[in-house]
């Protein structure tokens, strides 16, 4: 007979899945470096109705293996069920789900910046104080390098729009994990 | 040898000893390569054909079915078959003839992109760009196609390397550091099952087509005998237990019986087993069961809480944790008692909501009838072959399939036109069981040159449409949906000599004889003569018209609200 500790309440079942986390997600991904592989992984994103944030891909030190490195937002979405669809591609190799507080992210931006006589100064200040580069200076533009989290890259936007922000190009993040532990 | 030559061999290596293909330019080697080859090609008449008969071979002996069709049209054409097999995860690997290196994005004559296109419905596909990673690429592919969850593979060989000299050597070992799916099942996780199996005093199993696919069928028996509790089947897991049995309640979901559908609304717990929780299934997902918790069995992680939280998932293959499942149900030895209540709520669903329909009028054969009938002909015995519609769901309401891998139907993608070169393949695949083909008059008409296949093969498959000259089930929505305005419905198949075409002269045609049944009084008779005489047979049944098959949940409703 059913011993009465064996039993369970199933009222005590809690269900797990399909969790929206409300916050923003780094995932690095090892792929194999194979043609099509980046097609697999976009496709799968528009055909589950996923959106990515944004995404970079690169070399690694093992000339076969590329990593991607997707921000995605976990509040509108469900984080698991993405990653166990990107698990099914043949060639993903691994899929980590960074911790914020353990990751370091950057994202690089280049900023061209209308500019006069007196503005160029400005902007060079501003740079400055965020630790950008300028990497270029015409007469009536600059161009300056940011590197940094979101919400540095953000916050430079907010500062240089009022000069005129002729265009801005951003990538997108790629993330370390902190400590001694591989990414 | 040649890199074609190489792929024959990789073929019986694989142990393929049949393969369903169309020639064309690009795949000429291949086709060379077949003249020495010994290995059965059957020549279809449209790749679609190839496909679904691939399919059809797949699913009826468990084993991978492999197509054939050249570049540009002959891939598109297996489009459909590929994502067919994709939905309703079918072991296939297709090999596509692709142009010259040199050719490749200048949109040079017969070019398409093959992996591209197929790329959303493949689990996995390989162009192939150097021809000496050929043979590995082929038993690569078989491997992925065979294990985990089940599907389509595609293999894409420019012209040019299929012709070159390679150094072949027999591959005995797959290396995928990428693929490894977790068969084994969580040991905890099955223990933790089994008890909320004894603690649930509503429990329902809910199998579908994973069980068969596993080949879990046995271990499924086992388990919902030991624990004397109440199954459901979807659509493809029919089979999977036994039919009929006291303790399967038919089928569920939007055309499955009351019992069913109402027992899982009201189950405690509900044990799905190698199922996904499918639309049809759930009817409005946020009503589905709301007082059940699930125990979620399932080869892919990813359809685990996909639609439905889990509470206890499991991933893993089913032959291999029911059996544990079973063992851990039992040494807790569990009062069987407990679900009294609850059969004798189900029996009196059972009772009081019978399947049924009314007979036909002035001679008129019912469709429902006609599946009965074929039913008691066969013995249940035969393989049946489904095309998509109104006689899909009456066949798989009507006939009691006592064994897996006799109810062969297009589920997930719902292709009309799946039917008969299916049955091709699972006639050649079992060749000693009566082959029968059910389809209706709409479906039919989608692959209906494959007639000159099994007229080719001399094979014995028996060809039943449900003539009601409609696209039945379309009718049927309009009917009740869409204020009976019948938009396009009518297929002038039905009536005397006005009907368009005149399947029975069609059928002659091919060289295959063909009958029309028109009489209820002398059916059963007229049927089991077409049925047990020798040769293929094409077997033009009229039946009622207007008839709707029911119960229904209708679309967006829950399942408590089922009509009909």
């Amino acid at each position: 007979m059913v011993d009465a500790n064996e039993l369970l309440s199933l009222d005590d079942l809690q269900a797990a899945g399909n969790i929206r986390t409300g916050r923003q997600h780094v995932l690095s991904i090892l792929v194999e470096n194979k043609p099509g592989v980046l097609t697999r992984v976009s496709g799968l994103f528009t055909r589950r109705g996923f959106n990515i944030d944004t995404l970079s891909v690169g070399p690694t030190d093992d000339e076969r293996i590329s990593r991607i490195t997707l921000t995605l937002d976990g509040s509108s979405q469900p984080i698991d069920q993405l990653t166990k669809q990107l698990h099914k591609l043949i060639n993903v190799l691994k899929i980590k789900d960074l911790d914020p507080a353990e990751t370091v992210a950057r994202e690089l931006a280049l900023f061209k910046v209308s500019v006069d006589a007196q503005t160029r100064s400005e902007i060079r200040e501003l740079a400055e104080v965020f630790r950008g580069k300028v990497v270029d200076v015409g007469k009536r533009s600059i161009i300056v390098e940011v590197t940094g989290d979101r919400s540095k890259i953000e916050a430079f936007e907010r500062l240089v729009r009022p000069y005129g922000l002729v265009e801005m190009i951003r990538t997108g993040s790629v993330a370390i994990a902190r400590g001694r532990e591989e990414t | 040898m040649r890199a074609v030559d190489a792929i024959m061999e990789c073929l019986k290596a694989e142990g393929v000893d049949v393969v369903f293909g169309y020639p064309g330019g690009a795949n000429l080697p291949t086709y060379d390569a077949f003249v020495d080859a010994d290995i059965h090609h059957v020549l279809v008449r449209h790749e679609a054909g190839a496909g679904h008969a691939a399919q059809g071979y797949a699913k009826t002996t468990g084993k991978v079915g492999v197509a054939f069709g050249t570049s540009g049209p002959g891939a598109t054409n297996l489009v459909t078959p590929i994502m067919d097999a994709m939905m309703d995860s079918v072991p296939v690997v297709f090999f596509t003839g692709q142009v010259r290196t040199e050719l490749l994005g200048t949109d040079g004559f017969q070019e398409a992109d093959t992996i591209g296109i197929t790329m959303p419905a493949v689990k996995h596909s390989f162009l192939i760009t150097d021809p000496r990673e050929l043979p590995r690429t082929i038993h690569e592919a078989f491997h992925i196609a065979r294990t985990g969850r089940p599907g389509p593979v595609v293999i894409d060989l420019p012209m040019d390397l299929s012709k070159v000299d390679i150094a072949y050597e027999p591959v005995t070992d797959v290396h995928l550091p990428g693929y490894q799916p977790r068969t084994v099942g969580n040991a905890k996780q099955i223990k933790q099952a089994a008890r909320a199996l004894a603690a649930a005093r509503r429990p329902m199993i809910y199998a579908g087509g994973g069980v068969v696919l596993a080949n879990a069928s046995d271990a499924l028996r086992e388990l919902v005998r030991e624990g004397g509790f109440p199954i459901t089947q979807t659509l493809m897991g029919l089979g999977a237990y036994p039919a009929p049995d006291p303790q399967f309640l038919g089928m569920l979901g939007m055309h499955g019986t009351r019992a069913a559908n109402y027992a899982m609304d009201e189950a405690d717990l509900i044990c799905a087993i190698g199922a996904r929780f499918d639309d049809r299934v759930t009817g409005k997902l946020s009503e589905f069961a709301p007082r059940a918790k699930f125990i979620h069995i399932d080869v892919d992680p990813a359809e685990i809480s996909k639609n439905i939280p889990a509470h206890i998932p499991i991933v893993g293959d089913a032959a291999q944790i029911l059996p544990r499942l079973t063992e851990e149900y039992r040494a807790l030895g569990a009062d069987a008692s407990r679900m009294d209540e609850w059969w004798q709520r189900i029996h009196a669903w059972q009772a009081r909501h019978p399947l049924t329909y009314e007979p036909g009028e002035n001679g008129e054969i019912k469709p429902q009838q006609v599946i009965e009938t074929l039913y008691r002909i066969t013995g249940g015995d035969a393989i049946i072959c489904s095309d998509v519609g109104q006689h899909q769901m009456w066949a798989a309401q009507y006939y009691h399939y006592p064994e897996p891998r006799r109810w062969i139907n297009s589920g997930g993608l719902g292709t009309m036109g799946f039917g008969l070169p299916a049955a091709i393949g699972a006639q050649i695949g079992d060749p000693e069981r009566t082959t029968v083909v059910v389809s209706g008059d709409g479906s039919i008409q989608m692959n209906i040159q494959e007639l000159a296949t099994i007229r080719q093969e001399n094979i014995p498959v028996k060809v039943v449409v449900l003539n009601n000259g409609y696209l039945g089930m379309v009718r049927q929505w309009q009917e009740l949906f869409w204020q009976e305005r019948y938009s396009h419905v009518d297929m002038g198949t039905f009536g005397g000599e006005e009907a368009f075409p005149d399947f029975v002269k069609l059928a002659d045609a091919y060289g295959i004889r063909g009958i029309r049944l028109t009489e209820s009084g002398s059916f059963e008779d007229d049927l089991r003569a077409a049925i047990e005489a020798e040769g293929p047979a094409f077997i033009d049944v009229r039946v009622t018209r207007d008839e709707k098959v029911y119960p229904m949940i209708a679309p967006g409703e829950a399942a408590r609200n089922m009509v009909g």
